[in-house]
């Protein structure tokens, strides 16, 4: 059991915190809910900004394992503090035991129909961004339902996020840019359709960003019109009616799409829930888990030898929730390595 | 347009609504609008059997005043407080109301009572003080379409009449339009809540027919209080009327259903002022969409007389309708009263199709 980790959560922070911790000689446990790794992100086509391909991350991610011991397809049942240890009990593993934890349970996407005047399950032609992902790695690829060529689409920003409505008030960070990237790779491959995203505001907020929304207005011809979307309709041709009002105009603005995509926010997923409910872990009212200090101590739970990692605390892209792994994985070597004396 | 995302959301807004013994009020200018649909309603509720109790001295409920910021929400909540105290001194705790706005202002009182209790202690002083009287808030509170709804299997039971086209054996095609006030402001308060409700859509289903969605099923009716009421706004009213009926023209629908007292009126109106004004007509061979009540509809499914139903103050005539699914009527008279004078038949347009 010495020098021993289990990590809950395989997804990219997972995967990463126990690559790292494993490539220093710790003895880790991976816990994954799924059959496979790599979580939301093996689900999604390209990254921004480079549109990178997310499956090249993830194997590169996966390569650092090493000896580390995957248990997929498994749920935590339950969690027991033994103080000097902890004790994970298992629905498929039977209970496993190990010096500290770190905690990597993720996000889910924000529940479209929650949205019920955007129509997301009713109408046709509403899709999540999750789902336009998933088109771009199709056979068939970007099609409407009924098999055409869009030759309009909408892409609906803060869908879930900023939204007061459906209790969340916070910015779900990675929209903006996976909404502009999203209507470039629409654009690359139908150059002669009208691409509309509809924001409130862009947040371009990390490097490269900004250039990518300047690429997409200046190469592509993206049109970007500040207005929130009020409702959808469908028309009789299955075409969506999207109305909103043009807030740099001052107008209101009636259009139809032949495709709508609803980037969707990032809201805490049950499994952190869970885990939290477990190990009395502390969540904000938002329902992501709060660390000890969000400045100097974003990785430690306030139990000692637990450690959180990546978008249990909060939205994150790709690139911080691997910086933020490590820095979890380290944080919890050292505790290891000072014989638990460094503040966790 | 996957049905089952919207049943899926119907299921999640289901609501209690009482078996039996409802307190009634009416609705302020719906007797005027459409004569025959709260008799009507108590029509079919007696032959149900069900107990429905009316106290003639209730008053408005001075939602149309508060909604266009004449009269103050204290007053408002006094006022409803009264009516609230008619009830208990009745010895009911069901309370039904006919119209729609009226059933938003009393779910937004007791919605209001609820979060600020003081506000509900000094309405209560209020009444004491200027009536003497005192009230218990009902234990129920339904639109009078929320009851109709939960009454539509045995509407449909021992009515002889379906939604079905003679000719065709066909569904007949129905738009429904939901007052605002019915759930809007408070989604959980109405079957179906607030995008796609279905205590209308509920009723057309039940009884044969086919619900027809359409692009501008949310907008507004015409009425929309500010844009009537005010004069100078009337253009804004005919405009959204219009618009809506634009929309749902190229859906061929055979009827519009409604549950608010101001949606019929102008959906009705507004197509026979369109029809003077531009010369248009919504429906086949210059005839408009019949507009009905609930009630209406309700009387036609039980197979009352049409003419019983207030049918004859409809400005876009309802024969249309009545030959499709079959009905019977005596069109000598349509323009009599019940004692078989002659009430006056009125002009006929110039363009919609009058009979």
């Amino acid at each position: 059991m010495e020098n021993s980790v289990i990590v809950i959560g395989g997804g990219i922070a997972g995967i990463t915190a126990a690559a790292t911790m494993s490539g220093n000689g710790l003895k880790v446990t991976l816990i994954e809910r799924n059959n496979k790794l790599g979580g939301h992100v093996s689900e999604w086509s390209r990254l921004f900004p480079d549109r990178r391909k997310a499956s090249e991350v993830i194997d590169y991610l996966e390569a650092g394992l090493g000896e580390t011991k995957i248990i997929s397809g498994c749920s935590v049942n339950g969690i027991i503090n033994h103080d000097n240890s902890f004790t994970v009990l298992t629905d498929t593993a039977g209970s496993i035991t190990a010096e500290a934890l770190l905690i990597a349970t993720g996000f889910d996407l924000f529940r479209a129909a929650i949205k019920e005047e955007y129509g997301y399950g009713i109408y046709n032609n509403v899709i999540t961004s999750a789902e336009f992902e998933e088109m771009l790695d199709s056979r068939a690829g970007v099609l409407t339902a009924n098999g055409r060529v869009p030759k309009r689409i909408g892409v609906i920003h803060c869908v879930g996020s900023r939204d007061e409505k459906v209790g969340n008030l916070y910015c779900s960070k990675v929209c903006c840019v996976t909404g502009v990237k999203q209507a470039i790779e629409l654009k690359e491959m139908y150059p002669d359709s009208e691409v509309y995203c509809f924001y409130m505001d862009l947040r371009m907020f990390d490097r490269h960003f900004e250039e990518l929304y300047y690429e997409a207005q200046q190469k592509w011809g993206v049109s970007f019109i500040r207005g929130r979307l009020s409702e959808c309709a469908e028309n009789a041709d299955g075409s969506i009616v999207v109305k909103t009002e043009d807030t740099l105009t001052g107008k209101p603005l009636k259009m139809s799409v032949d495709l709508l995509i609803l980037l969707v926010g990032i809201v805490p997923s049950p499994g952190t829930g869970r885990i939290a409910g477990m190990l009395g872990l502390k969540t904000g009212e938002d329902g992501f888990i709060n660390s000890v200090d969000a400045h100097t101590m974003d990785n430690s739970s306030g139990i000692p030898g637990v450690f959180l990692a990546g978008a249990l605390k909060g939205p994150a892209s790709v690139n911080s929730v691997i910086a933020d792994a490590r820095a979890a994985a380290v944080q919890a070597m050292a505790w290891l390595s000072t014989n638990k004396t460094v503040n966790a | 347009m996957k049905i089952e995302g919207k049943r899926r959301i119907w299921e999640e807004y289901q609501k209690e609504i009482a078996d039996d013994n409802y307190f009634y009020v009416r609705s302020c200018v719906r007797q005027n609008f459409f004569p025959g649909s709260e008799k009507t309603f108590l029509r079919y509720m007696a032959e149900l059997g069900k107990n429905v109790f009316e106290n003639p001295s209730h008053t408005t409920c001075s939602g149309i005043g508060y909604h266009t910021d004449i009269v103050p929400f204290r007053t408002a909540m006094t006022m409803v407080a009264r009516q609230f105290a008619l009830m208990t001194e009745a010895g009911y705790e069901n309370f039904v109301t006919s119209c729609i706005t009226s059933f938003g202002l009393y779910s937004e009182i007791l919605e209001t009572w609820n979060h600020f209790p003081d506000e509900e202690e000094k309405t209560r002083e209020y009444l004491k003080k200027a009536t003497g009287r005192e009230f218990s808030k009902p234990k129920n509170m339904a639109h009078a379409s929320d009851v109709t709804y939960r009454l539509r299997h045995e509407i449909a039971a021992r009515g002889s009449v379906r939604l079905v086209n003679k000719e065709t054996g066909q569904p007949l095609k129905v738009v429904e339009h939901i007052g605002c006030h019915y759930s809007r402001m408070f989604p959980s308060k109405g079957i179906g809540g607030a995008e796609y409700p279905y205590v209308l859509a509920g009723m057309i289903e039940e009884w044969g027919g086919e619900v027809v969605d359409y692009p501008e099923r949310r907008h507004c009716c015409g009425f929309g209080f500010r844009q009537y009421l005010i004069q100078a706004n009337r253009g804004y009213s005919v405009a959204a009327s219009k618009k809506k009926f634009e929309s749902m023209k190229p859906y061929k629908p055979d009827l519009i259903l409604t549950n608010c007292p101001g949606c019929p009126m102008f959906l009705d109106r507004w197509q026979y002022a369109i029809s003077e004004m531009e010369g248009i007509t919504y429906g086949e061979n210059g005839q408009g969409i019949p507009v009905m009540t609930y009630e209406e509809l309700a009387g036609l499914i039980l197979g009352y007389d049409p003419w019983d139903l207030g049918f004859q103050v409809h400005q876009v005539p309802v024969e249309p309708f009545l030959d499709k699914i079959g009905i019977p009527y005596d069109t000598e008279k349509k323009f009599l009263d019940r004692n078989g004078n002659s009430m006056g038949k009125p002009k006929s347009p110039s363009f919609l199709k009058f009979y």
